[in-house]
């Protein structure tokens, strides 16, 4: 089986783009406000995406740009890594701890200090009752997830594989994600990968 | 694809500093749950599983300086001298929180999950490392993740290790979902009434090579719910679905199947979710347990350690008791192991479920000798 990059996505300072071509951009200031006025850029009405962490939204944004024409139901893998697990949910998560006067634990932000739990939501907000995967490394590790995206492929435990970066830290954060899928116009390859998490 | 399988192993628990003494622990009944009062951790008294880590009576290396470090170094070295380093080697962390405690004296940077796994692997000359963070099923997914790589020759072996400590982090965040049992936990008896925290670590080396080899991994799947993101599904779905997938791939009839290791943690939704999705799969009469009742739950490291101890029960052909079962308090009935019995163990089961949605499921066979 041949297989292709369907679609891929890049968000990073203010902008997202999609196959290379400028999709969004904003002037905001602050990251969470970035991440609203590219929620309503994408016109969808999803009232759970204000409840989420940051790393969340972002994940539930380039999916929705990524799988854009793919059916709920349809074996399509989830396989996200990045570098900083949730530590930006875990800090904020660690002052409501911190002071014995000022104790306050939620469950609500507790839930979000696992960084699997944005592959939940897109798996939630897709009906994807399929393989995934959360793998933290210090940087994009193109070997690995490669391998692992042509195991899901090759023993047929999935059909499409959604890969996701999904980097998330106080003020800085970057997401590369992409479908492999049997349609699509780049072959798919680890170099090729390389190539446009690159650009 | 090639074939992965598992060589040596070890643990690190409240319990015990080596398997043989997890065993021992096990089997006569004990548990290492006990009343703590640590304000630091909670104000008020609570159940949880400490390593007291004056037994360890250890001189560690200079750069082993955390808790966890410590656990996870103990758990590693009789591995590394079992099956020493060699070839393309990847050391593989399966862990939830890591050095999270690090966040108390702001040091976010030490804080991250990839420095723990490389400062480990680069102590034993392990070039690679990658972190498994998918909540509680992490251990098991660990494991199917080196199988993977192993199948896929990206790797030639692996040496997965497991850990996670008890925090005022982890405790109040369960705490503040109301999760925490108020006794030592009861996995699927009709008065479970929630968890117990646990630490604990555990390691063992994968690889390609059969020779010396104990057991074959012969399938594995982590499939999502897609439900809900702090609670399993009423159906079973996710976790039924990585069953029948790590059954297909293992090409085995399920009515093989001698034991299963469950997940069980004793919260009301959990353990009812597993055994409707025991039933779905037909796998009801098979012999099963929880150990959460010996550990507490240990996150990260749990789907590693109970894999190990259902290792040791297949090679004893003795099945562990699912410690605080007594009467059935699941909807729909599975065969908890109520006490110590001899039986020839080959197939093994290993499930583990968590927040996220996430499952998996992981098929052992006792390798002949």
């Amino acid at each position: 089986m041949e297989y292709f990059i369907h679609t891929y996505c890049h968000i990073k300072e203010n902008t997202i783009s999609v196959n290379g071509e400028p999709f969004f951009a904003s002037a905001a200031l602050t990251v969470p406000e970035f991440l609203k006025e590219a929620y309503q850029k994408l016109a969808i009405s999803y009232p759970k995406f204000h409840k989420m962490d940051k790393m969340s939204k972002l994940a539930l944004i380039s999916s929705e740009i990524t799988l854009k024409g793919v059916e709920n139901g349809e074996n399509v893998a989830l396989v996200f890594s990045n570098c900083a697990a949730s530590l930006d949910t875990d800090i904020n998560y660690q002052e409501s701890i911190s002071l014995p006067d000022n104790y306050y634990p939620s469950p609500a932000v507790f839930v979000y200090t696992l960084p699997n739990i944005c592959v939940g939501e897109v798996s939630i907000r897709h009906g994807l009752n399929t393989e995934n995967a959360f793998f933290v490394s210090a940087g994009f590790d193109a070997d690995k997830i490669n391998a692992y995206t042509e195991y899901l492929l090759q023993s047929g435990k999935a059909e499409k594989v959604l890969v996701g970066w999904l980097e998330v830290l106080e003020n800085n954060y970057e997401c590369f994600m992409y479908l492999v899928d049997t349609k699509g116009s780049i072959p798919y390859s680890k170099q090729q990968i390389i190539t446009i998490y690159n650009r | 694809m090639l074939k992965a399988y598992i060589h040596s192993y070890n643990l690190i628990t409240p319990l015990g500093l080596s398997v043989s003494e997890n065993w021992q622990a096990v089997i006569s009944g004990k548990s290492g749950i006990q009343q703590q009062h640590i304000p630091n951790v909670l104000p008020d008294p609570f159940f949880a599983a400490i390593i007291d880590e004056q037994k360890s009576g250890t001189d560690f290396p200079s750069e082993i300086i955390t808790k966890l470090e410590k656990m996870l170094y103990l758990a590693l070295l009789p591995v590394v001298k079992a099956d020493p380093v060699q070839g393309r080697s990847l050391l593989i962390l399966s862990s939830t929180k890591g050095n999270i405690e690090l966040l108390e004296q702001h040091r976010v940077q030490e804080a991250h999950l990839s420095v723990l796994a490389n400062k480990i692997a680069h102590f034993f000359g392990i070039k690679d490392a990658l972190v498994v963070s998918n909540a509680c099923v992490s251990g098991v997914m660990a494991v199917g993740t080196a199988k993977r790589l192993i199948q896929m020759e990206e790797i030639d072996s692996a040496y997965v290790i497991a850990g996670d400590v008890l925090t005022a982090f982890v405790v109040s965040g369960f705490q503040s979902f109301q999760a925490l049992s108020d006794g030592v936990c009861r996995p699927y008896d009709r008065d479970r009434n929630g968890i117990n925290i646990g630490e604990g670590a555990a390691a063992c080396f994968i690889s390609a090579e059969k020779e010396n080899a104990v057991f074959e991994i012969l399938g594995d799947a982590n499939i999502n719910d897609a439900n809900h993101i702090s609670g399993p599904s009423r159906t079973g779905e996710g976790l039924h679905r990585s069953i029948e997938s790590a059954i297909a791939e293992a090409q085995i009839d399920r009515r093989e199947i001698d034991f299963v290791s469950l997940h069980g943690t004793a919260t009301l939704y959990n353990d009812e979710m597993e055994a409707i999705a025991m039933n779905r799969s037909q796998l009801q009469d098979i012999p099963c347990n929880s150990m959460k009742a010996y550990y507490g739950h240990t996150l990260g490291a749990s789907g590693l350690i109970e894999l190990i101890l259902s290792m040791e029960s297949a090679k004893k052909g003795t099945l562990i008791p699912s410690k605080g079962f007594e009467n059935t308090g699941t909807t729909q009935e599975i065969n908890v192991i109520r006490k110590a019995e001899e039986k020839q163990i080959d197939l093994i089961l290993k499930t583990a479920s968590g927040f996220g949605g996430s499952n998996s499921a992981l098929i052992l066979k006792k390798c002949t000798i």
